[in-house]
Order: structure tokens, then sequence, then C-alpha cells
């Protein structure tokens, strides 16, 4: 058979379209057995791919069918009444024959596949069930005359063989059918399907056009340069004193930003177009744990670029499956929390800004942020300590981190620990965001922003080493521009790092030019400082360029194999006077710049650094010692971590072998000077030698220091260490910047005992 | 993706020159021959990338084969000729001397490329002996084969 038949093809198309539609279907029939349209609806489908794959010799497919048409016309006929065990295997069929129509679409023919043991069950099931049906409480009320003409009961025997009739669907635990409502008001039919919908059969197939989707890509990138040329045009236009050309780009200008838009909507798709496939999904996996789900659905038909909708398939599949299988409980345990049976997961589409929100929300148990907090301890990702302090949403933010599930089963659904993080990957591939939220015994939400579409993104254009280069305007959060006096003392360095301090909060810098091997510019003729904030991740770092243009409709097109490598960059686009201009990876350049990798490197050796990226927007109310280690370098440590502040005389201070140690309340104290031990120069001065006693378990060690300053009470935001040792971050304390001393770490590099608890 | 070279069997190939010597690509994976073009150099990639130029809306990468076959740099003040290849994954652009004309060439006259040749041996397919000169047939898979640059992070 060739699949490049029309014929074939176009069958192929439509029974895809309609098997989507069966799906739904059968989901909202379990829902409501009693809706005689739905099932003649149903009937009908089976029907045509029967007669068709007849038509087209698939003989197969046409007998697979054939069974399940049977059964379905003892179901339309109110022989039977519908039950979870018929939904199943109805459900089995559209899926089987799904297998079979890729099967024809890879190779032609109809695979290899037997089907046998599944005709078998739908013809126990019209047989069996038909016996059930006999039983008159079941028959569906004042449904069909027929119910007459059915033929007697045979007694008993068949019980077995057939399932429990509906009428009691909760008395058996786990089997328990989920009852799903796939919308709010009964689903219209596609607009493309020429098939009659359940509801209404209106003729809608005349106003609606198949087109191909490829065809439809083309049209968008020939608009992409339509675009390009208008900008040209304009960009000419402006040094032309021509009336009428004036005149006449302008419209050519209205012209082609209407096309761009309706071009764009052609490829939009209603967020529908994913989302049914999901009550299907709901109904398998619910029936499997044994729960009971109401999906409800809003906003199904906001649109959203098709190549956005396709990359949130699988991630939105993941969180849904997610909601069910961890998410709700089992209807018992919902009841003992004084909640209805049936759990509810409600998914929300909605457009916002020129983005598009999806949240998906279940109203199960939420997270249990303790056990995310022991886990997170476990795990090394932080200190005991630091997770006592962590707020319940930092906590809830490491689900998106890599192996990191709460489950306490590993289920066949979910549960083995890689599932958000590649949701947040795939989610921010597209250039979108992904949140979640979780109230104790109330629900979960989960929060997905992504753009409208991908191939036209406003970007701001910037200049470094004489070259332009666009950044897509979603990482942007905002410019600063210094001029004269403040370029020059606004970047502070710390330990080799520059940073800038905006409002207070440490600003880690990227020179653009540095990062891109670039011929670094004069910077001593021009003052002006222009630094682009940029988020990547949830880390935040300033570009620093030589000029800030000005932001533009770009296309985006991606580079060739042979720069396809470089992590820098996104692409490339043409800019209004027909030169190319490549646009920065965000994501790119911060790994680049090293700063990325660094802070996550930290992070993963020492732990302190999770939370502290996390919780950087936020920051933390804390009493802090201030001191200095010789004239530059400031720092602090959390007050209650260290015992007392003392000051020994220098006579006092005694040489045992390669040690310092005085003696201290009758007894002996290693003294440690802090300057060295990180690696810098002797902190201790003349006269008295200052020193922080740290105690644990009885025993203490002294470090020595060269000035206390002060202790104060401030809001800490701490950035990542600029420098490497025995600092947990920097911050912006009193308007200088302070280093934060990991004291823990540096008393046990003094002596190791102390790590371990034995204290000698 | 070049063709391979039946005995007798006629190849049409499009020659161009890079300092005295001739080279050539298979005329089937020719796009299309222009002039010099406004580049915008690509930061951070390999040597021989020379820049992006803009091809009607498409946007090319330029490859120097100059730097390819480890030839010295073009004088400055000659500007370069495209050869656009397009062999299925996207347009790549040759960077040469001058463009020849489109001969035909016969496998009775080739020999694979002499084994002392020090750089760009694995470019050239095929040496044909033409009357008073040797025309090197390329490899255009493997002449838009660039690696990138070696960058401190990577090695």
């Amino acid at each position: 058979m060739d699949v490049g038949d029309d014929i074939v093809r176009e069958f192929l198309v439509e029974s895809h379209e309609n098997l989507d539609q069966l799906d739904r279907e059968f989901v909202a029939l379990e829902e409501n057995p009693h809706q005689p349209e739905r099932l003649a609806a149903v009937f009908r489908t089976i029907h045509t791919i029967k007669g068709t794959s007849g038509f087209l010799g698939l003989h197969k497919l046409e007998s697979l069918t054939h069974v399940a048409e049977n059964l379905l016309s003892k179901l339309r006929d109110g022989e039977i009444v519908l039950t979870p065990d018929i939904t199943s295997a109805l459900l089995a069929v559209v899926d089987a024959v799904r297998d079979m129509l890729g099967h024809i679409e890879q190779t032609g023919a109809e695979g290899s596949n037997a089907y046998e043991s599944l005709a078998d069950r739908l013809t126990a099931l019209r047989d069996g069930a038909l016996a059930e049906a006999a039983a008159p409480d079941d028959a569906p009320p004042g449904q069909d005359p027929k119910e007459a003409a059915a033929p007697p009961a045979p007694p008993a025997p068949v019980e077995d063989k057939a399932p429990p009739p509906p009428k009691a669907p909760a008395a058996e635990a786990g089997h328990v059918p989920a009852s799903v409502d796939a919308s709010p008001t009964p689903a219209p039919p596609p607009k493309t399907t020429a098939k009659p919908g359940p509801v209404s059969s209106a003729p809608v197939a005349d106003s609606y056009v198949r087109v191909d989707v490829g065809l439809l890509d083309r049209l968008m990138n020939l608009v992409g340069e339509l675009v390009l040329a208008r900008n040209q045009v304009l960009r000419i236009g402006s040094t032309v004193e021509d009336q009428a050309f004036q005149s006449t780009s302008q419209r050519l200008n209205h012209i082609t930003s209407e096309l761009q838009e309706s071009v764009m909507k052609t490829r939009m798709q209603p967020v529908r177009n994913v989302w049914d496939k999901l009550p299907r999904v709901v109904r398998d996996l619910s029936v499997q744990v044994g729960k009971q789900v109401r999906v409800e659905m809003v906003g199904r038909e906001t649109e959203i670029d098709r190549a956005i909708l396709e990359a949130i398939k699988d991630p939105l599949t993941h969180i849904v499956r997610n909601a069910v299988d961890h998410g709700l409980e089992s209807p018992d345990d919902r009841a003992k929390a004084g909640k209805g049976r049936t759990g509810n997961l409600r998914l929300r589409a909605f457009h916002e800004g020129g983005q598009v929100n999806i949240e998906i929300a279940d109203d199960g148990r939420g997270l249990n942020v303790d056990a995310i907090r022991q886990k997170a301890i476990d795990r090394g990702v932080m200190s005991a300590e630091r997770a006592a302090r962590a707020s319940d949403r930092e906590l809830i933010q490491l689900v998106f981190q890599p192996a990191f599930s709460t489950a306490q089963q590993v289920t066949q659904i979910s549960g083995r620990g890689v599932g958000m993080d590649v949701v947040k990957t795939n989610i921010e591939k597209i250039g979108g965001t992904v949140d979640l939220t979780s109230t104790r015994g109330k629900g979960t939400t989960v929060k997905i922003k992504i753009p409208l579409t991908l191939a036209i993104v406003p970007a701001l254009i910037v200049t470094s080493g004489d070259q332009r280069f666009a950044i897509p305007q979603v990482s942007l959060l905002e410019l600063v521009r210094l001029k004269d006096e403040n370029a020059r003392s606004a970047i502070e360095d710390v330990h080799g790092a520059p940073v800038f301090r905006l409002r207070g909060n440490l600003l880690p810098l990227v020179f653009l030019d540095q990062a891109l091997g670039l011929p670094p510019p004069d910077r001593e003729e021009d003052h002006a400082l222009n630094i682009v904030v940029l988020q990547a991740d949830d880390w935040q770092f300033g570009l620093v360029v030589d000029e800030v243009r000005d932001t533009e409709e770009i296309v985006v097109k991606p580079l060739g194999s042979v720069l396809g490598d470089l992590e820098v960059f996104a692409g490339a686009t043409i800019m209004g006077d027909g030169k190319v201009a490549l646009i920065l990876d965000v994501l790119g350049i911060a790994a680049r710049a090293g700063a990325h990798e660094h802070n996550e490197a930290a992070g993963d050796a020492r732990g302190e650094l999770v939370d502290m990226s996390a919780g950087s927007s936020q920051g933390e109310r804390q009493n802090l010692l201030l001191f200095s280690l010789g004239a530059n370098r400031r720092m602090a440590v959390p007050l209650h971590l260290v015992a007392r502040l003392e000051e020994f005389a220098p006579r006092h201070v005694e040489q045992v072998g390669d040690r310092q140690v005085v003696q201290y309340r009758d007894d002996i104290l290693p003294l440690y000077d802090l300057g060295k031990v990180l690696g810098g120069p002797a902190a201790s001065t003349e006269g008295p030698v200052h020193a922080l006693v740290y105690t644990q378990d009885g025993h203490s060690i002294a470090l020595t220091v060269s000035e206390i300053i002060d202790v104060v009470d401030t809001v800490v935001n701490l950035k990542p260490p600029l420098s490497k040792h025995g600092v947990l971050g920097a911050a912006v304390i009193d308007g200088q910047v302070t280093e934060m001393l990991d004291l823990h770490g540096v008393v046990a590099e003094c002596n190791p005992d102390f790590a371990t608890g034995r204290a000698a | 993706m070049s063709a391979p070279v039946q005995d007798s069997t006629v190849l049409q190939i499009c020659t161009f020159h890079l300092g005295d010597q001739a080279f050539g690509v298979n005329v089937t994976h020719v796009q299309e021959l222009v002039r010099a073009q406004e580049m915008t150099p690509v930061p951070l990639a390999a040597e021989a990338v020379r820049g992006l130029i803009n091809l009607r809306g498409q946007i090319v990468t330029a490859i120097d084969m100059r730097c390819r076959l480890g030839m010295p740099p073009r004088a400055d003040g000659q500007p370069p000729m495209n050869v656009v290849i397009n062999n299925g994954n996207g347009a790549v652009t040759l960077l040469v001397d001058e463009i020849g004309d489109v001969v035909d060439v016969v496998d009775v006259d080739a020999e694979a490329p002499p084994e002392t040749m020090a750089v760009g041996r694995d470019l050239i397919e095929r040496v044909y002996k033409l009357d008073g000169q040797l025309l090197f047939l390329l490899n255009t898979d493997r002449a838009v084969q660039v690696s990138s640059r070696p960058s401190p992070e990577r090695n």
C-alpha cells in the first residue's frame, strides 16, 4: 500500500482526529453512561473507520473495529450498560487502532500485532454484559424500546465473567472508576473535524480548509523575510525626502505588521489540542492507582504557537501524572481529611502580558515541606541548621533540582527523581518559566509561563567591540547607565571578581567583550558604563556592553550546523540595514563567564550556597558580628555562632611547637590566625590580640582577627562568594562589601576533630 | 555526499583558485556564486569561520578556504568570492580568491592526493591532471566541517 496515496493519507489524518475524539467521548460517557447521542456518535466514528479500512483492504483493522462495533451497537441500543470494564476494553480498541494506523503510516502495512485476545474480550463483554443488562434496574430509564426485546437473562454462571453493574461503583476499593469531567460544558466538535460531533452536526467543515503544517512554516519564514525587508525600507525611507515614497513605505509598514499578525495566528492552536489527551491519561492512571479524579479545564481555547504547544506537551503530561499519582490522596484518605472522595484537578490557561499562563492545580495533600527539608539534609543540599531556617518557599523550589523526589514509594508512574527538573529544563528551553506553590493539606499548583511564539521575538540591540548583538527581552530585567564619576567608582572588585552595587545588592558583572574574546574598547574615552541586568535561571548578573541601542522585533534564525556548538549564541538575525547580528544566549554567556558554574560548583561542594542563591531575593534579618582582616578585608559572622569575644595581651600568647596557645580559664586555648587560615596575610597586628572564641562540646578554639568592628542587626542578601576559601558569600553591610565567614568550615579545617564532633 | 566517480563518467566541476592553485567542487553541490559580501564575525568560532553573510535573507556561514587548507591569508584589499555550497544541511559559503570555469573531467585523469601533502589532504578527494595544471577536487562535506576553536573551558 502506498502511503503517499491521497486517500490513505486522508484516512489517516481523519482517523487520528476521530480517535482523539473517542478518547474524550469514552471518558465523558463513563461519567454519565446514559447519553444516547454520545454513544451514537462513538458508534458512527468506529463504523466509519471500519468502513474505510474495509474499502482500503486493511482487514485486521476492519475485523477489530467490527467486533468493537458489535459491542457498541448493543450499548447504543441500550441492551447493555457501559461499565468500567467495557470502557477499558473500548479504550484498548482505540489504542490498537492507533497502533495500526501508526504502522500504516510508517510501513504501509497494519503491523504484525495480533489483537485476537482483545477481540475475544470484546465479544465476551458483549455476551456477558448482555446477560447483566437484563436486570431491569440497570436499564437506562426510558431509554430504548428494544429493552423489552432483549433476550431473557441466562442464569447465574455468566456472572463471574461479567463485571458488576455500575450501580455501585465504589463497592470495590481499588477498582473505582475515575469520574472525569472533560469540560464544564459539553465539548463542541473540533473545528477541523468533518465527522458529526456528539451534540451537533452543523456543517462546520465548509468554512475550514486543511492546510499542510509545512506550508504554514514556510509562510511564517516568508513573513519573517518581509519584516526584515520592511525594516530596511523604513530605514531608507527615513533618509529620503520623497513624500510619495514616505506614504508608501508607511503603508507597507502597516500591511506587513498586519500580515505578520495574521500569519502568526494561523500557527496558533488552542491549548485544548494538548489538553484533550489529558482526561484519558488521568482516567487510566486513576484507575491504576485507585483514585477518583475530576478534571476541570478553563480556557481550553487559549491559543499558543504550535511549536510551543508541541514543546509543552510532555512537561504538561508529566505534571498531571504527578498530580494524580502523588498530589491527590486516595478516596479514603480524602474522606479522613474531610474532603470529598473525588479529587479535583484544575487546568487553567490564559493570556497575560504577551505570555501564556498555564496553571495545573490539585486539591490534594500538598508538598510535605518537612520531608523535603529532611531530604535536603540527607542529600547534603543544605546543612541541618540552614535547612531549619529555610523558608517553605525556598524548600519547595528544591523539587526542581535533579534527582530530588519526595515520593515515599517509587511507583511505575513517578517518583524516580527524574521529573520536575526535566520539566523545568524543557520549559526554560522555550523561554518559559515554571513555578510551584503548595499548601500542606490544601494542594499544589504549578504555574507555567510561556511566550506566545518563538519565531519573532522582541530583543534589545547592544554593541560591544564594534559588533551588534541582540538580547532576547525575556531575559532582560533592567538597564543601568552610569556616567563620569559614577561609572569610575561603580565597579568594585571583590577578590578578582567585578561586582556592582544595585540598590544594595551585589550584582556580579560580566564584560561582554571579555566573555566573547573581543578587543577591549577604549574605556578611558567613554566614561559611560552600560550594564544590562539579565536573569539567567534563578541567577542575576550584569552584562557590561559598550552601547545600548534600541529594541527591535527580530526574526530568530538558527546558526548553521558549523556553529551549532557555540553555546553563547542562540541564533542570528538580519537587522534593518541587511547585516547579520548574533543573538546572545543568556544562559550560555553566564556559563561561559564561569560565574554560573562557579556558583553551582561551590553549591555542590558546600551545600550552603544553594539556598543562598534561592534566598537572595528575600534576604533575612540576622545579628552579625563585623570584623576585619587587615585593612581591606571586611568580614561578618552570625553572632550566635561565636561563643565569646576575647582580647589577649601579646605576651600571654605562647608558642607550643608550631602552634600558638593562650592559657585561658584554667585551660589551654589554641589560637589560629584567621587571615592565614583563609590564605591571606596574617591578621594579627601590634597591640592586643582580638579573637573570636568558638566552642563545641566543651572545647574551644580561638580565631584571631585584626579588629572587631561592630555588631549589626541587618537584612543580608548574600551573593555567591567571590573568593573561594572559607567564605559563604558576600553582601553589602553598612555600605561596604562584606564577606560572610564560613565559620564551621574554617573551624573544621583548623581542627578536624570539631567537624566530626570528637573535639579533643 | 559527492557522487562516487566512475571510470570514464564525466563529472562537472566548478573550479576556483586560491593563489595559483586550482580547486573544485562537484557542481551539483553548488547553490550559487556571489561576489564579496559584508560579513558579521562570530566570536569564539573556529578560526576558519570568517563570519556570517546575509544571502537574501538566508544566514550563511562563511569559511575561508585558505585557512582551511593551511595557506597564507589573502592579501588585504583582495575581496574574496563566495562559492555557496548546499549539501542538504543548510548553506555554507566557501571564501575563495577567484572563480574559474566549470570543467568536465573524466576519472581516468584522476589520482588520489599525494601522500606527502602536508595540510588539507583529508579535504581533497581526487587530483585531476588537466592540461598544464592540477585540479584538486574538494570533498564538500569535509571542507565545511570545522571544529570549534578549542576554548580553555572545554579542554
